[in-house]
């Protein structure tokens, strides 16, 4: 049997507690163990972006966190992005813009796009394609993205295409 | 902010309505799930009591399968359940058999012969994926090495090792007689005649990974009602569904698939892979498996757009009109046909690109080699034969010191024009976009150029099938000797057969010319009818395990063979330099480490008579009664 530990963090703001296996990613913990479905598996070897979260207001990628290592921190994901019926400003723009095709890779882009804009409420174009780097989209080509960033915080979109 | 310019000048009688949605962002119905994490992909549906699946694949480009233990991997913490190719009830398809095109020549897991790089052998069902991983790589294959081929046009030597037993010649055949797709318009040897500079080059396409973000996958399992619910990544549900259907023996009605939110596709999720897998874990296990390719499998084993090779040669008139094109072109369909078939037929009516040549050739192969297999790509088919034909546009201008827009306005197709495929243009708009894309970019083109139209010019004598080159038999195809007339008329409507777009278009049939028609096996390989499937040499295969010694003999040195079959007029189109060297043998590329203390093989699934379970007959199994979603098979 293999042994379990027991995990308690804030996972948006609720407090969430679990029992994870020996060397589960936070990944695997979130969707599984606690249900929240929004961060994605992509690679499963850090290089897509698609399972980020923020920690501590800081993006990882889940994939490659071990969940022990959350223990009393606090978890964010794109399921508590939306105030009640309000969809948080970046949600609003990514419709706007039409930043997603598929959305597989949305709520990490969404994740990504929230840490920078919690630390730099007005970044530049370059600050929002490095904010992004490591998050590959395979369907929008990124302009899009990029433009709906810009707009959340309250630029003026400038389309390169 | 929209970037859209109308140009309704240049085509004010085709339409009149202003378009009022394109160049205008609009919302997408899904994008609510997309920006709150709640699209349903396959993935978010929870499930008590989930199971997680695990391949066993292939280490190598080509081998025989001795032996598959195990004993070991079934002892493992976890592991529900190991399934292996005896298992799969109706173990053998090819993706398009639901249209009736192909022969099935596919396992869903290999039992005697593994023909790519990860290629199933097995399949574990564990409780966690971590459980089936550790599993499967208990797993112990013994393996006899083969020699492979990777090139397509090595694969065509009659040396080189067959690839799919069900295609021996290393090449799909069309309608069961014809070894490659045949294009002929007019008479290219003519044009070459007439032409004051011949032009040719060669173009080399690599495979293209697909590389959705969301992996291929499914999960299924039992439902209430002796149903097997499947959620699935599939870009095709109802090809998915079917082919299941029919590698499970199962009537469709027991399939509930749920699909339609794909994590990215881009043509890599046709292939009906996992649902057929997981659906047998969920029938087997009793219980919801999940199979799900990590990225690793997702690079590897997921099916790209093939490599294509091809030879264009070109007759141009000193004023640059091209008066003939001939094609050669390899398809690398990898081990399996997949769709790399049909991707052919798209392609073979496509040539010669978006120009009005009055003389056109084409030998299009479609090539088995132990690379992945092929499938569907965003325009596969078109894709790679548009970047060759391009880049031998720029290089026929260069030959001729011609402005390269101007060349390709002045050879550009217009209204009216009939393209080789016996079909009419319309709707061109090639001179247009030229003429566009040289005023943003400050290309400068003349005025005649510049003056151009695609409304104007085409049609008449341009409207014509001219006079084309056909067998004695009055039809365009190269076929096997066997069904070979010996004299005019003879056999010609035997399998009734005309080339792809003739139905009911008279070909005016200029003089027979058989030699271009006539299949020469030193020239492509063929060895022999396909209803008498070469083997592969089962030397010494159950005494014998010596890696090196069980294999065939290496292939020879390139020097004596003739290359493929090119257009009529061959011998110039192929030059010695093109061909690529058959370097290394294959053999040697990947050398099997002697095993320290090589066991006799022990008795095994491999070594007997293929028996398959049928746990799921339900009384549709009848010999002569369709069990599928459409058409007949296997009569």
């Amino acid at each position: 049997m293999m042994a379990k530990t027991p995990v308690q963090f804030s996972l948006n703001g609720s407090s969430a507690a679990v029992f994870v296996d020996d060397a589960q990613n936070l990944l695997d913990v979130l969707r599984r163990g606690v249900g929240d479905l929004t961060p994605k598996y992509g690679c499963g070897q850090g290089t897509c972006g698609s399972c980020t979260v923020l920690i501590d207001g800081e993006p990882h990628l889940s994939c490659l966190t071990l969940a022990e290592t959350v223990e009393g921190r606090s978890v964010e994901t794109t399921n508590g992005l939306a105030a009640g019926p309000n969809l948080h400003a970046l949600q609003e723009a990514f419709m706007e813009n039409f930043a997603a095709q598929c959305g597989y890779c949305t709520p990490g882009m969404l994740m990504a796009a929230k840490a920078l804009l919690d630390r730099t409420p007005r970044p530049s174009r370059e600050e929002v394609i490095e904010a992004i780097s490591g998050n590959i989209c395979r369907c929008t080509g990124y302009d899009p993205i990029i433009d709906a960033i810009m707009a959340a915080s309250g630029q003026a979109t400038r389309r390169t295409g | 902010m929209s970037s859209v310019e109308f140009r309704k000048d240049l085509f004010r009688e085709e339409r009149d309505d202003n378009l009022q949605e394109i160049g205008k962002p609009t919302r997408r119905q899904d994008i609510l799930g997309h920006v709150t994490g709640r699209s349903p992909y396959y993935d978010d549906h929870l499930f008590d009591g989930l199971l997680h699946m695990r391949c066993v694949r292939s280490p190598h480009h080509h081998a025989r399968i001795r032996s598959i233990d195990t004993g070991a991997a079934e002892r493992m913490p976890g592991v529900i359940r190991v399934i292996l190719a005896r298992d799969v009830p109706n173990n053998l398809n090819t993706l398009l058999s639901l249209i009736n095109f192909g022969k099935d020549e596919e396992k869903l897991i290999q039992d005697t012969k593994v023909a790519y790089v990860g290629e199933p052998v097995a399949a574990i069902i564990a409780e966690t994926d971590r459980q089936a991983r550790d599993a499967c790589a208990a797993v112990k294959v013994d393996y006899e090495v083969l020699p492979h081929v990777l090139d397509p046009e090595e694969a065509l030597s009659p040396q080189a090792p067959v690839v799919n037993e069900v295609y021996p010649n290393n090449t799909f055949d069309y309608h069961d007689l014809y070894d490659h797709q045949k294009l002929r318009f007019g008479d290219v040897d003519k044009g070459f005649a007439e032409a004051d500079h011949i032009v040719e080059g060669e173009y080399q396409m690599s495979p293209i990974e697909q590389a959705p973000i969301e992996t291929c996958g499914a999960i299924a399992a039992p439902e209430t009602n002796d149903r097997y619910v499947c959620y699935t990544s599939t870009q095709a549900l109802f090809f998915s569904l079917g082919t299941t259907a029919k590698l499970l023996d199962m009537p469709s009605s027991r399939l509930h698939f749920i699909g339609g939110t794909v994590g990215g596709g881009f043509g890599g999720k046709v292939d009906s892979i996992v649902e057929p897998l997981s659906v047998l874990g969920a029938v087997l296990a009793g219980r919801p498996v999940k199979f799900m390719w990590d990225r690793t499998e997702e690079m590897q084993v997921g099916a790209p757009r093939g490599a294509e090779r091809w030879r264009i040669k070109d007759g141009v008139a000193r004023d640059g009109r091209i008066l003939a094109r001939a094609f050669t072109g390899f398809f690398d369909a990898g081990a399996y046909t997949r769709l790399s078939s049909y991707a052919i037929i798209k392609c073979s009516a496509h040539l010669p690109g978006p120009y009005t040549i009055p003389n056109v050739a084409a030998n299009v192969f479609c090539v088995f080699t132990n690379r992945t297999p092929a499938t569907a790509m965003r325009g596969f088919g078109i894709t790679g034969v548009d970047f060759a034909i391009e880049c031998h546009m720029d290089k026929v201008a260069e030959a001729v010191g011609l402005n390269p827009i101007e060349l390709r306005i002045l050879n550009a197709y217009r209204d009216g024009d009939m393209k080789p495929h016996r079909r009419l243009a319309k709707n061109t708009a090639l001179i247009e976009c030229c003429q566009v894309a040289a005023q943003k970019s400050g290309w400068s083109i003349g005025a005649e150029a510049a003056r151009q139209s695609s409304l104007l010019g085409g049609g008449g004598p341009r409207a014509e099938i001219p006079e084309t080159v056909t067998d004695m038999a009055g039809q365009i195809g190269e076929r096997r000797r066997s069904v070979i007339p010996t004299a005019p008329g003879e056999g010609a409507s035997a399998r009734g057969n005309v080339p792809a777009g003739t139905q009911g278009i008279p070909i005016v049939a200029a003089a027979p010319q058989d030699e271009d028609m006539i299949m020469d096996p030193s020239r492509t390989g063929y060895r022999g009818p396909s209803s008498t499937p070469t083997r592969i040499p089962e030397a010494a295969i159950a005494t014998d395990t010596r890696p090196q010694a069980a294999a065939p003999a290496s292939p020879p040195p390139p020097a004596a063979r003739p290359g493929p079959v090119a257009p009529s007029g061959s011998s110039q189109v192929l030059q010695p330099a093109l061909q690529p060297a058959l370097s290394p043998p294959a053999p040697q590329a990947s050398p099997e480490p002697p095993a320290t203390a090589p066991q006799p093989p022990a008795p095994d699934a491999a070594s007997q008579p293929y028996k398959p379970e049928k746990p799921f007959s339900r009384g549709v199994n009848r010999p002569g009664v369709s069990r599928f979603l459409s058409g007949s098979r296997r009569r």
